[in-house]
């Protein structure tokens, strides 16, 4: 029983995470009907860029404390990867916006590799320990079953981001616009939206969510490098799609379940798998799940229509 | 009120609009008067939608000058007329399906976003709910709901939201039934009565002329005829080709 709960908890955190990158791609396929592979590596970006940062305030400030250093380095990391996220759209994707499907989606391949290519160059391949200024020191709430206070604090930021998106989404006028240019980019247009303002925004926001999903599992698991942004931008893009890729409740939804089917499993498949496997096959679930969800049910768990572009 | 003749509101000068190589629009001429009611009919694949959504700017122009306001407007992008209060209801209705058909009318007041519009905005609602009384129980519902004449209501109460000067109709009456297109008529014309100037793309050239002020005849992308809507109604080419009768003579 402990073990479920603590698979659970662990689950929870790992699929907030997810379901926060998640969300930027289900938006920017809302918006485009384009998948941006190069959205994961915004997330190693955010990291990286955070890590300059907090490593620039532990020198220059040494006294300034934890959290404001660790603030420090948001308030850096995010804007940075907002305007990453907004200079891809208007340098790649604008241009192929009437282009066939397979053109932005191959560029987006392309980008991918640009940023990590970038990062080689101004970090090195080196993986880089990022400094853990929210305690990893599990705390004990029940007999066996723990959690630390950067879990916590992971859990906490997530829901509150999600909600305040929830928010602007579905109850201002910004929000309607996004939801109208989604549905019709030229409808829009006649009621007097900037359509190419509206998804630029769309990938500033989800640039953002990105970044703060990046310093969070380099907080996590005290680990940051180039090609960090890859395995959780995939498996971000999984928990899109089995929520219903363009659905922002749906991906919300996948990425929770995501990270608790993965923790779940990791688990108890070394049980039964008779010792086959270990939990470090964790990884093997998102893609049967992907795989599964393809085949059986494209449209995602959410999702009404079928996603039948590239 | 009296057109005023001096300075059109909306000038159309030797217009040329192009899908790639095929020219659609081939040169016309259209010019509209404050306050008045413009028809301009013609036969499927005229140029007449094209002809609005070149003025609405989902189209480029290919050549020739878009003049509204007096100011030459060929290169403004679509939702810069918006501001300037040039609204288009686009053939097929162009209804947000999975907003609400509240939303639908708030994305209609977009462009009046500043403050001190907002109590006036909700004033134009009420008026809106008047002019479509099934609307108001049917707030909440998602607008893919509505029937196709309700839709067509929406559409055109979503682009009064927008207080416009200029409105363009692009073939209101398609496919609803009888009662719904004498309602859109009538709608248009109280729209025409608050000092709206309209310029109508109809299929139903009958209705049209017997409304309109004015009306252009388009056919191949060019204008073939214009004239008041009265003596366009008993010209014998019209009716031939456009009002059904077999031969006028």
């Amino acid at each position: 029983m402990e073990t479920l709960l603590q698979q659970i908890i662990n689950g929870l955190v790992v699929g907030s995470m997810y379901a926060l990158v998640a969300l930027g791609y289900t938006m920017v396929y809302g918006i485009l009907g384009l998948i941006n592979f190069a959205h994961g590596d915004i997330l190693m970006i955010g990291a990286l860029v955070a890590l300059q940062a907090i490593t620039f305030a532990q020198h220059t400030w040494p006294h300034l404390g934890a959290l404001p250093t660790l603030a420090f380095g948001l308030v850096v990391a995010v804007p940075v990867s907002m305007l990453m996220g907004y200079v891809i759209e208007r340098a790649a994707y604008r241009r192929l916006r009437n282009a066939p499907r397979l053109a932005p989606l191959i560029t987006a391949i392309g980008v991918s590799f640009l940023l990590q290519t970038i990062a080689m160059i101004v970090w090195g391949r080196n993986y880089y320990s990022f400094p853990q200024l929210i305690s990893t020191t599990p705390l004990q709430p029940v007999k066996g079953v723990y959690i630390a206070p950067v879990q916590i604090v992971i859990l906490i930021v997530s829901a509150v981001l999600m909600a305040a998106l929830i928010v602007l989404v579905n109850k201002t006028r910004i929000g309607r616009a996004m939801r109208a240019t989604a549905e019709n980019h030229r409808i829009a247009s006649l009621m007097g939206v900037d359509a190419n303002a509206i998804i630029s925004l769309t990938f500033v926001i989800g640039s953002g969510l990105a970044a703060i999903a990046g310093v969070m599992i380099a907080s996590n698991y005290g680990i940051a490098h180039s090609t960090m942004g890859t395995l959780p931008g995939l498996k971000a893009f999984t928990a899109a799609v089995l929520g219903g890729i363009g659905n922002l409740g749906g991906a919300m939804l996948g990425g929770i379940l995501l990270g608790l089917v993965e923790s779940i499993g990791a688990g108890y498949i070394e049980q039964f798998s008779f010792g086959f496997f270990n939990s470090s096959y964790q990884d093997i679930f998102a893609f049967v799940i992907l795989g599964v969800v393809l085949v059986f049910r494209p449209t995602g768990l959410l999702g009404e229509r079928v996603a039948d572009r590239a | 009120m009296p057109p005023d003749v001096s300075t059109p509101m909306l000038e159309l000068k030797n217009l040329h609009v192009a899908y790639g190589q095929i020219q659609a629009v081939k040169g016309i001429d259209i010019a509209l008067h404050t306050g008045e009611l413009v028809s301009l009919i013609g036969a499927n694949g005229a140029g007449k939608t094209t002809t609005l959504n070149a003025i609405a700017g989902t189209l480029p122009i290919a050549s020739g000058d878009l003049i509204y306001d007096g100011a030459r407007i060929n290169n403004l992008p679509a939702h810069l007329r918006v501001h300037r209060g040039l609204a288009l209801v686009p053939e097929g209705r162009g209804i947000f399906t999975r907003l609400t058909v509240e939303e639908n009318l708030r994305m209609g007041a977009y462009v009046r976003h500043h403050r001190s519009e907002r109590a006036q905005i909700e004033i134009d609602m009420q008026r809106v709910f008047e002019m479509l009384p099934r609307v108001k129980e049917r707030l909440k519902q998602v607008a893919g709901t509505l029937s196709g004449g309700e839709q067509q209501m929406l559409a055109i109460g979503r682009a009064l939201l927008s207080r416009p000067r200029l409105l363009l109709l692009d073939e209101p009456s398609m496919g609803l039934a009888p009662l719904f297109v004498e309602k859109i008529f009538e709608v248009v014309q109280s729209i025409v009565r608050e000092g709206v100037t309209v310029l109508l793309v109809e299929q139903n050239a009958n209705l049209a002329l017997k409304f309109s002020q004015r009306a252009y005849v388009m056919d191949g992308g060019c204008i073939t005829l214009s004239g008041t809507g009265e003596a366009l109604l008993h010209d014998p080419k019209v009716r031939s080709a456009y009002l059904g009768e077999v031969n006028a003579e």
